[in-house]
């Protein structure tokens, strides 16, 4: 049982890493929602391939999810702008709609699809030790664990290669623009990253709690830094932490291991919220008692 | 046929209709309150709620033991309360931007309930079956004790919007402007909270936590096509509400294996296409064919003001003039000018003089009309050049568009402010005839 | 005079946001029946005042109060005009009913307004000169249009003091002159005008007291007194050269138009 724990909390640890990297950058957009309305709209893109390719190919299912991925933001973009709808109704209505869409897929297509609706909804995470890849006849390891890694490179490498044009974006994309940064590219490129990185945990941890990983760590980070770099490398630290600890979690109380993940990330975002150094409820909180600076130090005049 | 009769053995179940019945008015209510949450900009809010009362459920369920209504009623009020208040007190007390507040309260929230979930099933206890339809929702699942009770909290929730109307419409519009006149927007805030709240738990069972959040958004989003005013929109969302929620609990009944939820969305969907494509006004296609009719105007009226400058350019005006007189006057695609001189002519603007090749001559009101174009065009030149400090080479092309558009009040406004001028500022004379200003060649 | 209570006393009013104070120790009496132009640069926290004024922001400290009572008890006396970018303005309602919203603060909670709020707004509507427009939606007007809306809810109030934010920020020709002539008219009508303004030039010949605000309260005066270069240098920092050539020209302006006004 060693080694299925190992691959287990290698695969949380892999997603979890994967999503705050690139969720960071949703986060400083002020974008977060789009992850959430990302990871549910990839799944008539995973429905798609499976019908397709009649198996859990995992190229195709890449590809399906990537598609329908830029499809949410494009689609969000067009209600937005043609149907002069707000930005956050016309997500709303696209990503309930394909996550519908998904839905009815699944269960029109039970028989042939190799996917049921609570794995959409929580992943099973449990089974990858038995999800083997067989290569040549050689066994390594389970499939997903190279998948996540395949997207961890990916990610880090998009990270790595931009980082200077997503920092940029990410403080501001008029500014950006302004500096000749092909915004819409890095945009796409991030949307893509984030479809990526959902659909890749998304067998893992299931639709909804991809999300947690993609948002809460980053903003746990957030509150914790300023910076851009400390703020990657906290977020997704604290994004693997959360997959550990939540696994054990899963374990005492014999409950969903996605689930009981996604509990650990909030878990550290209150500890986050009530005693950040710089941002904490109630580090603040002490601090009021002191008394306010005096006037010079604004040097008003 | 067979689907019809289908249909029909469904409707005859009285089971069904009492589903039916309880899928109407969530309908109903959740498309009448869905208006204030998109108009407030709190529509993925509700998503979040929506989510959060999964563990509210699942709490109420381990602590009674099995599916009391009013327990999970309960239970699941209490939760989303307490992510409202959660979402409320990170936007408030960070520096992270409210889709971040609403995207970790959703998914952590959820991520316990689905631990919750996990747990009952691993426990083992027989009623769970049932938890599962809070995830896509299962109407068939209601029972008529259920229907009862949600059916009930439905008409509370449409007649306490009914009787605080004018307060939610003060407090979405302007909430700044409310407060200072002194209402107790935070309270009114909160009773249109706790309205979501009862609202998505009364969809629950019908729609299921992960899709409640559409039939808040896409009823009132359809609605919002159709009218400028919001108890009309109200109205038309709380239809196609209604009818979503019929059109799915009646799709997926005919279908045993299917969830309610996303068929309930799909219905929505379609009915929100519609009136995307088609609502007079804002619709889509109503728009791409008023620009069209638009543009099939100016075209008209610059074929007839070519004309008019035919005559005025040599001073006759009973000449034939043909299309290739036209054409060279002004260059524009010979298609397009055919179809300008057919319809000029049935507007009865132009004579068609028969003969090889075919002439044209103005009738007298389609000399006015094109008189009036030319005049007006040339008051815009004369009112850019001296009000507005625009250089007399640079007008020609801005007066060419507005031709089309001065209205007569505008016109009138104009010849007194520039004192009935004769002249542009290219010194062409502005004709003012005998006519009546009339206004544009289709108005 | 001395006996009456001030329209609005402010007292050691001190506002922050996230520690960083935004108006810093601020200390003054309105007088009764003045045209005021609150100035300063941008982030001086002219709007902040007015919000915290209006109860709308919570001070750090101070006391701020209406007639000699808290705001809160005062509020039928007091109307607001918000900022122009405040709302939706594709908010499914008509001009119309936007400005019978002004009566809101005389009717209790959950009553609906009678003839008489009908009337008044009606009668608002026609002094900002948009009777025509009543039932159209107000996402149809120009930025002139709307911030005459604005206002006319505002008169719909029938209040005492009116506190407007930037009623004047890009509205047309026509519609400035139309608002000086409302504000004028109000403030012979006996009633209090403070109004948050951007456009030095203007101040002269439209304004009677100017209240020069930049985090703190440079000077507050009739505009004789106040309107000077000196202070607005002190308040802009003297470091906007364009500024204080404005303010000269301005003077120039109003050393014409002085004995006609006053």
């Amino acid at each position: 049982m060693i080694t299925s724990t190992f691959w287990i909390l290698l695969t949380g640890s892999l997603a979890a890493a994967s999503c705050a990297l690139v969720g960071s950058f949703l986060v400083l957009r002020k974008q977060s929602m789009m992850g959430d309305a990302i990871s549910h709209a990839v799944l008539p893109g995973i429905a798609i391939a499976f019908l397709l390719t009649a198996s859990r190919n995992t190229f195709p299912m890449l590809l399906g999810a990537g598609a329908f991925g830029l499809l949410t933001v494009y689609f969000t973009e067009f209600l937005h702008k043609r149907g002069r709808l707000m930005h956050d109704t016309s997500m709303g209505i696209v990503f309930t709609s394909l996550f519908a869409f998904g839905v009815i897929l699944i269960s029109l297509f039970a028989a042939q699809v190799d996917l049921d609706q609570e794995c959409v909804l929580y992943g099973e995470i449990a089974y990858i030790p038995w999800d083997l890849w067989i290569w040549n006849g050689t066994n390594m390891g389970p499939r997903p664990v190279w998948i996540l890694g395949f997207v961890l490179m990916l990610n880090l490498a998009f990270v790595g290669f931009f980082y200077k044009e997503l920092k940029v974006y990410a403080f501001s994309p008029e500014y950006a623009a302004s500096l000749g940064i092909p915004v819409g590219l890095i945009h796409y490129g991030l949307m893509g990253s984030v479809s990526f990185s959902t659909i890749a945990s998304f067998e893992s941890v299931g639709a909804i709690l991809v999300v947690a990983l993609l948002i809460v760590p980053p903003a746990t980070a957030y509150l914790l830094t300023e910076k851009l770099k400390p703020m990657l490398l906290l977020a997704m630290a604290i994004g693997v932490l959360s997959a550990i600890s939540g696994y054990y979690l899963a374990l005492f109380i014999n409950a969903s291991i996605a689930g009981s993940i996604a509990v650990m990330t909030g878990i550290f975002f209150l500890v986050a919220y009530l005693f950040s150094p710089s941002d904490g409820v109630l580090t603040r909180r002490y601090r009021k008692a002191e008394p306010l600076a005096e006037p010079d130090e604004f040097a008003l005049f | 046929m067979s689907e019809l009769l289908n249909i029909l053995q469904y409707l005859d179940d009285p089971n069904a209709r009492y589903v039916l019945a309880g899928t109407f008015l969530l309908g109903i209510s959740a498309g009448v309150l869905g208006c204030f949450a998109i108009l407030r900009r709190r529509a993925l809010v509700g998503d979040a709620v929506a989510h959060a009362v999964l563990p509210g459920v699942c709490l109420a369920f381990i602590i009674v033991g099995d599916k009391d209504p009013f327990a999970l009623l309960i239970g699941s009020m209490i939760f989303g309360w307490i992510s409202m208040i959660v979402m409320d007190a990170i936007v408030r007390n960070t520096k992270l931007s409210t889709d971040a507040s609403i995207g970790m309260v959703l998914s952590v929230f959820f991520g316990l309930g689905v631990v919750l979930l996990t747990y009952i099933q691993s426990t083992g206890n027989v009623n769970q079956s049932g938890l599962d339809a809070f995830l896509f929702g299962n109407a068939a699942s209601l029972l008529p004790g259920d229907v009862m009770v949600f059916g009930t909290l439905s008409v509370i929730i449409l007649i306490v919007i009914a009787v605080s109307y004018k307060e939610m419409k003060m407090v979405s519009f302007d909430p700044g402007f409310a407060k200072s006149i002194g209402y107790p927007v935070k309270r009114i805030e909160f009773l249109i909270a706790t309205l979501m709240v009862m609202t998505i738990t009364v969809g629950l069972q019908a729609v299921g936590v992960v899709l409640m959040a559409s039939m808040l958004i896409i009823p009132a989003a359809a609605g919002r096509y159709w009218t400028e005013s919001l108890g009309i929109m109200i109205v038309i969302a709380g239809a196609v509400g209604a009818i979503s929620g019929v059109g799915g609990t009646v799709i997926s009944g005919l279908a045993p294996a299917m969830p309610t939820g996303p068929w309930i969305v799909v219905t929505a969907l379609f009915l929100f296409l519609i009136s995307f494509m088609f609502a007079p006004k804002r619709g889509e296609v109503i728009r791409k064919l008023k620009n069209m009719r638009n543009r099939v105007r100016v075209q008209d009226e610059n074929v007839l003001k070519t004309i008019y400058l035919l005559e005025e350019q040599d001073g006759l005006a009973g000449k034939v003039r043909s299309m290739r007189d036209i054409l060279k006057r002004r260059r524009m695609n010979i298609r397009k000018t055919r179809s300008s001189l057919a319809r000029l002519h049935s507007d009865g603007l132009i004579q068609l003089i028969p003969g090889k090749p075919a002439g044209y001559l103005l009738t007298d009101e389609g000399r006015a009309r094109a008189m009036r174009l030319v005049r007006v065009h040339r008051l815009w030149e004369l009112y850019l050049t001296s009000h507005v400090q625009i250089a007399g080479d640079h007008v020609h092309d801005d007066a060419e568009s507005m031709e089309h558009l001065i209205t007569p009040e505008i016109e009138e406004q104009l010849t007194s402010l520039l004192g009935r001028p004769a002249t542009d500022p290219h010194l062409r004379k502005i004709p003012y005839g005998e006519t009546t200003t009339g206004g544009g060649l289709l108005s | 005079m001395s006996n009456k209570l001030p329209p609005i006393e402010v007292h050691d009013l001190t506002v922050a946001y996230r520690k960083k104070p935004v108006l810093w120790d601020i200390d003054f009496d309105v007088p009764e029946g003045k045209l005021i132009a609150v100035i300063g640069p941008n982030g001086a926290g002219k709007s902040t005042l007015i919000k915290t004024i209006m109860g709308l922001i919570e001070p750090v400290s101070g006391k701020i109060l209406v007639y000699g009572k808290p705001v809160d008890r005062e509020r039928p006396r007091i109307a607001y005009v918000p900022q122009r970018e405040s709302v939706d303005w594709d908010f499914p309602i008509s001009v119309y009913e936007l400005v019978l919203m002004g009566r809101y603060s005389h009717l209790k909670l959950f009553r609906r307004p009678g003839s008489n709020d009908r009337r008044i707004a009606t009668e608002a509507l026609e002094k900002v000169g948009m009777s025509d427009y009543a039932g159209r939606q107000i996402s149809q007007l120009s930025g002139g249009q709307q911030q005459r809306v604005f206002l006319a809810r505002a008169l719909a109030q029938q209040a005492d003091i009116y506190l407007m934010d930037e009623p004047l920020a890009g509205v047309d020709a026509a519609t400035e002159t139309t608002i000086f002539e409302l504000l004028s008219v109000l403030r012979d009508e006996g009633k209090t005008v403070l109004v948050v303004h951007h456009d030095l030039q203007s101040v002269s010949g439209n304004f009677d007291w100017v209240m020069l605000l930049n985090l703190r309260l440079v000077a507050f005066g009739p505009r004789e007194e106040v309107f000077t270069t000196e202070n607005l240098q002190k308040a802009y920092g003297g470091r906007l050269n364009i500024l204080t050539q404005v303010v000269e020209l301005a003077k120039e302006k109003s050393f014409v138009r002085e004995p006609g006004h006053e």
